[in-house]
């Protein structure tokens, strides 16, 4: 199965690639991390190294035409993120608008995590005996003395 | 009382879940309401020696209307359409993306042209820089020359009555 798995990925890579020539392998590097981390806007849930979409091959082609113009990974993000809004990055910038989605798994734990840890605790609280059980047991112990 | 919270846990849940059915994971909210209308030059379909730039619009209220002969929901919008350019309120423009020339032009001699203007993007270009990502679509720039609406998808005649004609009214003050 790993190498299945394994198999399908290099065939999307090729898949990707494969019309485009770089002039480094940092700008490759650079591509193939651009390409799996902007999603195709068409067929949602894809990236844009996954997708056949034409919208895919566009931006894909915009990827490596702005890498070989000389710009930055991060200025290609902002250059997607500036036209097709947050929704276009795995891994959308750090914003007012996106601090939910950054922290809200994390404050959803701990608020969970305080949740249980209280009932927990209260489960462990031990009531005092009542004074019948507490002379049942006074009885038990007096009846049970000397015998081993 | 004992099941109060996991109860009121519980109508928490089916409400936001409920709340994310209603939502629509293809309408994706453009960044672009309230900024300038990206730059473009391009060329009439029409005439193709002619070019058009977003400065031949300055100072109106005007309509783009992203649309393709390949694309089976523009024709369904193509009514639509043709009666928001015959109430004459903005000027319509129309921008034929990805698509041949000579389709285009079939296409609208079979249908009916509503556009004031037909813009080509032939390769796509200038559609990226609109955020476009599915035909149709639709913007309304103003008089500031910043974009004030966009509909993803096509325009029915309920939201040409409920969303459109009422934008462009109080857009032209």
């Amino acid at each position: 199965m790993p190498r299945l798995t394994l198999l399908c990925f290099v065939l999307f890579a090729s898949a990707a690639i494969g019309a485009y020539e770089f002039e480094s392998a940092q700008m490759e590097a650079d591509y193939l991390k651009l390409t799996n981390e902007l999603r195709c806007l068409v067929c949602q849930n894809q990236n844009l190294a996954g997708s056949n979409a034409d919208l895919a091959k566009d931006l894909r082609q915009q990827t490596y035409e702005m890498l070989m113009q000389g710009k930055s990974p991060d200025q290609i993000v902002e250059y997607m993120v500036a036209r097709y809004g947050d929704f276009v990055s795995y891994r959308p910038q750090l914003k007012r608008n996106t601090i939910l989605l950054w922290i809200g798994p994390f404050a959803l734990l701990a608020l969970v995590s305080v949740l249980v840890i209280r009932a927990i605790r209260k489960k462990q609280k031990l009531r005092p005996p009542d004074a019948e059980s507490m002379k049942r047991a006074q009885q038990l112990l007096a009846n049970s003395e000397g015998k081993p | 009382m004992r099941y109060a919270t996991p109860l009121g846990i519980f109508i928490l849940m089916v409400g936001l879940l409920g709340y994310g059915l209603s939502l629509d994971p293809k309408k994706i909210p453009s960044p672009l309401i309230g900024k300038p209308a990206p730059a473009f030059s391009l060329a009439s379909l029409h005439a193709p020696q002619n070019r058009i730039t977003e400065k031949d619009f300055q100072g109106q209220v005007w309509v783009l209307n992203v649309w393709a002969s390949w694309c089976v929901a523009c024709r369904a919008e193509h009514e639509v359409i043709k009666r928001l350019s015959r109430q004459g309120i903005a000027r319509v423009v129309g921008l034929n993306y990805k698509d041949k020339p000579e389709d285009a032009r079939a296409w609208l001699q079979q249908l009916g042209d509503p556009y004031a203007l037909s813009l080509m993007d032939q390769h796509g270009r200038v559609g990226i820089d609109w955020g476009v990502y599915g035909v149709p679509e639709t913007f309304i720039i103003g008089k500031d020359g910043l974009i004030k609406y966009k509909h993803i998808g096509p325009i029915t005649f309920e939201i040409l009555d409920a969303e459109v004609i009422p934008m462009l009214k109080k857009l032209l003050g």
